[in-house]
């Protein structure tokens, strides 16, 4: 049986060895690269990403977010981690006027002042650690805990892109599947043997939706 | 729900383990690498790393170690122990480590924490606080540096303020008193620091018993329990410790089957 093949798309916004080890421990053969010609050629594309939506825009604002436009655009599998699932809304509370790749409809929301946990303490934004989803896609393992490290979250148009949700402070949008498309707010890479599970249905012959 | 975290410690010296860890079947018990894919495979929500080598001139050795760590694992890495510049941060970052632990050169430099919070992102940068009780009648602790040699006399409450006012994602707490000696975290400390700032707090120094991992995150109310010697010493394992705090009502990641 041949390996898998990821290409995960190098923003230069941070260390992508974790993912790609991930993909590797899972089996597959795993390139990084920020070239358009390597993207496209690939087999599946991966999209993570970490820090401000500012620069994950700006980043996309040439022929690298062309390629992964395109990509999308012709049904080919993607997935994207915490910034690269944001990137693919339309805009971001974050970065005002700049643009995501509007694959989707919708906006990214920072967690609101005022939230309060269960023993009605403020809510400590960035939500860094690990939580449980709740989801009936088959992706995703309802009840599951994934690593999570943010402070803003996807709000979809349409409710029924959204394949998994989690409580801070009131239940948000943690994945979506459209597809080809699956897209999760938490790290697969970081998420122990749950994640391990999300990457090996990406790598297995799934459609998303 | 966010869960509370269980997050052992490893003391490392030229890239090795300086305790020796009583793992079961453990190749080499010196092997920092092995030993954090244990922990991380029993059930830890993150791994420290905390590097005591007296010279500057083996960081490579660290670089190494936490490259070939992340490499390893599935869960998120902190590494401290020796950050005293920009550089030191981000080849720790470049290398694979999620979270970089500032300690002695946050009090000799407090800017530093807001500049690698605004660089790296606040995320990343953890601020170790090393506090120890003022003998009288009213708690009041000062911050120590220099793996706990010098006393620099900041008031620990007003520094930890300043930590998270500065960018710092969150504080890992460590009492002095208390380090080394099997009779709990200092509680009235954790409490403090805790409803003193707007960031998580990692509670450390002085875990003996289950009990007092409960005791810190509930009267104490850390965010997350970091331990050495109660894990390596072979005393309990991860799963046990979430088995006993599961079992009183605590939110913990429920250690997986496999």
């Amino acid at each position: 049986m041949s390996r898998s093949r990821v290409t995960i798309v190098d923003l230069g916004l941070g260390n992508l060895h974790s993912v790609a080890k991930a993909f590797e421990r899972a089996g597959a053969v795993a390139e990084i690269s920020a070239d358009p010609e390597v993207l496209r050629r690939a087999d599946r594309l991966v999209m993570p990403g970490q820090g401000a939506f500012k620069e994950c825009a700006h980043a996309l604002a040439g022929a690298i977010g062309e390629a992964v436009r395109a990509w999308i655009d012709e049904g080919r599998p993607y997935l994207g981690i915490c910034l690269g699932m944001q990137a693919l809304f339309d805009s971001s509370e974050e970065a005002p006027g700049e643009e995501g790749l509007g694959i989707f409809g919708g906006t990214v929301r920072r967690f609101a002042p005022g939230l309060v946990d269960a023993e009605g303490r403020p809510l400590k934004v960035p939500h860094i650690g690990w939580n449980q989803i709740r989801s009936r896609h088959p992706v995703f393992e309802d009840g599951e805990w994934y690593y999570f490290v943010h402070s803003y979250y996807c709000v979809p148009n349409d409710e029924s892109l959204v394949a998994a949700t989690t409580d801070y402070g009131g239940p948000f949008c943690s994945a979506i599947a459209r597809d080809n498309v699956l897209a999760c707010q938490f790290h697969p890479e970081k998420s122990q043997h749950a994640g391990a599970r999300v990457i090996s249905h990406f790598l297995g012959d799934v459609a998303w939706s | 729900m966010l869960a509370k975290r269980i997050i052992p410690c490893l003391d490392v010296k030229e890239g090795r383990v300086v305790k020796g860890i009583n793992f079961v079947g453990l190749r080499d018990a010196g092997d920092p690498v092995e030993s954090a894919q244990r922990y991380s495979d029993g059930g830890a929500d993150e791994i420290t790393f905390l590097d005591i080598t007296a010279s500057h001139e083996n960081r490579r050795t660290l670089f190494d170690l936490v490259d070939r760590t992340a490499s390893t694992i599935a869960v998120p890495l902190t590494v401290g122990g020796g950050v005293r510049e920009r550089r030191d941060v981000s080849e720790l970052l470049h290398a694979g480590a999620d979270k970089v632990s500032i300690n002695s050169a946050a009090a000799a430099n407090p800017t530093f924490v807001s500049d690698m919070a605004e660089a790296y992102g606040s995320q990343a940068i953890v601020v170790a606080i090393d506090a120890k009780r003022v003998p009288g009648k009213t708690a009041r602790w000062t911050v120590y540096t220099h793996g706990g040699r010098r006393d620099t006399g900041l008031d620990a409450i007003a520094w930890a303020k300043e930590m998270a006012d500065r960018g710092a994602g969150e504080i890992l707490l460590t009492s002095m008193d208390r380090d080394g000696t099997r009779d709990g975290y200092d509680l009235v400390l954790t409490r403090t620091v805790v409803d003193a700032i707007p960031i998580p707090v990692v509670a450390s120094g002085g875990v003996g018993t289950l009990d007092h991992v409960y005791e810190g995150l509930t009267s104490g109310g850390a965010d997350a329990a970091l331990a050495a010697s109660i894990f390596h010493d072979g005393h309990y394992t991860v799963a046990e410790v979430k088995k006993y705090l599961l079992e009183r009502g605590v939110c913990v990641r429920p250690p997986e089957q496999c």
